[in-house]
């Protein structure tokens, strides 16, 4: 920053520099550059086309067959999303996990951005152990921490329980079907908060230390500075994070499929949408209906993710 | 008993969860290739010369073995010893439903694939409907039926003389429980199901920290091999696309009403077992007894030390007392894969690995498998082994005489995972619950019934 002040004040202006250059360049031979592009592009486009989209294409294309166990196969058309819209497995675990977003994901989300303002603000004594301390959660694998909270909520032999035992209270019950997704996302808020947070807190750091001067000398207290200055900074780094947790939160995975283990009366095969389909190729052998099911998850999250995009420009806006 | 069988023992019991969650896309793949009918059934296969078995004894040849037995190099040495010119390439391609995942997917590709698999029992018939299974009877295995225990032999022989594959271990079912605290309450070892259900609740009244038995809510596994005990039937096929399922028919609702109402009751715990408040549970003497199968003592003695010495081993109680009857729950096979290029090579191979008197033996005394031969099973030196963990107690032989209850016929679905994974969620959810099992029974039913004709089966007697 103080290098391009310094450069202001020199009155030596860098987008000039760059435009007196410009017509040189235009003499360089067009066809040069036009066939390097490729050449830059082609690691990329090879990848995503071998790992991306002839997967993708695999799918759909699975997802308009069936396959018997008693017949072969069978070109059935679209009848697999028939029934998909139909299938009530199908919209549950749809159900719960676009519940799961609406609670887990502001939660998180406030709880990041608060961490993320405290660091920033500079008044925290061992700010370095602090954030360290918050992201460490998302270093330890999922299956890691799903494992150690599935220990932790166990009722009958988990801390929690032991110690509701020893006070005589009522032992805290969180497997059970109506403490569940709660259960769930805690231990996804506690995985992510600090990964979220780290995001936000760079964010932060990239504000000029200026408009913060600026507004001191014109009487603003760190509340206002917050809300007037780091907030709105914070926007882009925010609808980031919320992206991220939309994905996320649609493909919940990991934590219910280890906690089934140890609360199968609770998480069924189809508790969440990804698990569904995942239970459907690998234990029901239907593999054609599973890539439906995945392709119409991956519709329901990119129109979600558009949603969520369409309401922060819209904002934005007015 | 020693530890080295916990490995074996756990995945005793992820056999059943493997076949439960394994049989993977590949099995659909599979039978969509057209090949599905029945691999090799053709029983009327010519059997294979004497001459040309010992012409490919002789071949210097390279037989791939996926398995999870830890140690099963011993018996292969065996092996090796005997046909030098056959090496075998053990590999241990994980236990359970990885196992089964990547022989699916081997399978499908058509490329991979090992020339011998490990494969439990139950999982038999999902791996014969997509023709994954060489039959074994054209290469001299039907001489060795007399040698297996005959249920076992049951489970591995198809309706036109096909044999599958060779038993190797077993898990007839029997009741492990705590003297102890038996004695405490003055609670005699159970001899029928009614007179357990009473012991049950008067151990629960007495110490209501303690259930006379825990009845794992998921594990389709014990189901199943209770309602084996009882006699049910419920999966029978006949030819190769006609199925039919009673899982809720008389006798099966009755094991619903009777463990349904134990469960709701309160006087049995029904907590998810091989989870570690289970094992806790062994340890802090939450449950007095263990409904388990001839692989759970050994297995028992790993995962509970603190209890050492308290423990006995008694049949499962009965239905009647009169015809004592038991079911089974593990065990496995091993199979020879039908795109095999060396079938005569592969097929000498599993049948000298489980019938040859010495790796037989070697199976029950390094690895603590329960053997499924006639011969070791009365075999003094198996049957008198008094581990000091069952306080001196012949457990051995108490398993060795029940194997002799287990019903012959029980059959199971070509679709095992699916039928495991229904139960979980009706019947297991419903004990877990403590809501109505014998409505749980009929939605297991109608879930599986659809599943079965989705797939494209005629079901009958649904």
């Amino acid at each position: 920053m103080a290098k391009f002040a310094t450069a202001l004040e020199q009155g030596v202006s860098p987008p000039t520099a760059a435009y007196t250059k410009r017509p040189r360049r235009a003499h360089t031979p067009r066809r040069w550059s036009g066939a390097a592009g490729p050449w830059f592009v082609a690691p990329f486009l090879i990848l995503f086309l071998l790992l991306f989209l002839a997967p993708l294409g695999y799918a759909a294309y699975l997802s308009l067959f069936q396959q018997r166990l008693i017949g072969g196969t069978v070109f059935v058309g679209l009848d697999n999303y028939v029934t998909a819209l139909k299938d009530p497995l199908l919209l549950h675990g749809v159900g719960r996990v676009a519940l799961f977003f609406v609670i887990q994901v502001p939660l998180m989300l406030l709880l990041a951005l608060l961490f993320a303002l405290a660091l920033d603000s500079g008044l925290l004594r061992m700010a370095r152990v602090i954030r360290l301390g918050i992201f460490v959660p998302y270093a330890v694998p999922s299956v890691v921490a799903t494992l150690m909270w599935g220990y932790l909520y166990g009722p009958d032999f988990g801390p929690f329980a032991q110690l509701s035992r020893k006070l005589d209270l009522p032992a805290p019950h969180f497997l059970s079907e109506s403490w569940m997704l709660g259960s769930l996302a805690n231990i996804v808020t506690w995985e992510f908060v600090g990964y979220n947070m780290i995001i936000l807190y760079a964010a932060l750091r990239t504000i000029p230390q200026d408009l913060y001067e600026a507004a001191a000398m014109d009487g603003a207290g760190s509340w206002r500075i917050a809300w007037s200055i780091k907030l709105p900074a914070l926007r882009p780094a925010l609808l980031l994070t919320l992206l991220f947790s939309v994905i996320g939160s649609f493909q919940l995975f990991n934590e219910p499929s280890l906690l089934m283990k140890i609360a199968p009366d609770v998480i069924s095969s189809s508790y969440t949408a990804n698990l569904y389909a995942y239970s459907l190729a690998f234990t029901g052998n239907q593999v054609n209906y599973a890539a439906t099911v995945s392709f119409l998850l991956g519709l329901v999250i990119v129109i979600a993710s558009y949603v969520v995009l369409l309401t922060a420009n819209r904002r934005r806006a007015t | 008993m020693p530890r080295s069988f916990v490995p074996t023992s756990s995945m005793s019991r992820r056999r059943f969860l493997a076949a439960t969650g394994a049989v993977s896309l590949g099995a659909a793949l599979a039978a969509c290739s057209g090949d599905s009918d029945s691999g090799g059934s053709s029983a009327s296969a010519k059997p294979v010369s004497q001459a040309d078995i010992d012409k490919a004894m002789k071949t210097p040849t390279q037989l791939t073995f996926w398995t999870w037995v830890p140690n099963i190099q011993h018996e292969v040495a065996l092996f090796e010893k005997k046909y030098p010119a056959i090496k075998v390439k053990i590999v241990n391609a994980g236990q359970g439903v990885a196992h089964y995942t990547k022989l699916r997917t081997a399978l499908k590709a058509g490329t991979g694939a090992p020339d011998l698999a490990q494969i439990e029992y139950q999982a038999i018939p999902t791996f014969t409907i997509t023709g994954s299974l060489l039959n074994l009877a054209p290469y001299g295995a039907s001489a060795l039926k007399d040698q297996f225990v005959d249920w076992t032999w049951g489970q591995v022989s198809g309706p036109g003389g096909e044999v599958w594959a060779i038993p190797q271990d077993t898990g007839p079912m029997g009741l492990l429980y705590r003297k102890d605290i038996f004695d405490k309450h003055g609670i005699q070892v159970p001899g029928t199901w009614d007179q357990f259900a009473a012991a049950a609740r008067k151990l629960h009244k007495a110490d209501p920290r303690v259930y006379l038995t825990n009845l794992a809510a998921n594990e389709p596994a014990a189901w199943h091999g209770l309602l084996w005990q009882a006699g049910a039937k419920p999966y029978a096929t006949s030819g190769k696309s006609t199925l039919s399922i009673s899982v809720d028919d008389a006798v099966s609702k009755k094991l619903g009403e009777y463990w349904g109402g134990l469960a709701k009751e309160g006087v049995i715990s029904t907590d998810p077992d091989f989870a570690d408040a289970w094992y806790a549970g062994f340890n802090k003497g939450k449950y007095a007894t263990w409904l388990t199968a001839a692989w759970g003592p050994a297995f028992l003695s790993g995962s509970a030390k603190s209890t050492a010495g308290t423990w006995r081993a008694a049949p499962l109680p009965q239905w009647d007392a009169s015809k004592p009857a038991s079911g089974n729950w593990g065990g496995s096979t091993t199979a020879v894969i039908r795109s095999t290029k060396n079938p005569i090579a592969a097929s000498q191979f599993a049948q000298f690995l489980n019938s040859d008197p010495a790796s037989a033996k070697m199976f029950a005394t390094n690895q603590f498998s329960f053997p499924a031969t006639k011969a070791l099973l009365t075999d003094a030196s198996f049957t008198s082994d008094a581990p000091s963990f069952y306080g001196g107690q012949k457990v051995n032989q108490i398993f060795a005489d029940i194997s002799d209850t287990v019903s012959t016929s029980f059959q199971w679905p070509p679709f095992l995972d699916q039928a495991a994974t229904d139960w979980t969620e009706t019947v297991g959810k419903s004990l877990a619950d403590k809501s109505d099992t014998v409505a749980a029974l009929g939605t297991w039913q109608s879930r599986l019934t659809t599943y079965a004709k989705n797939q494209g089966f005629t079901v009958k007697g649904a």
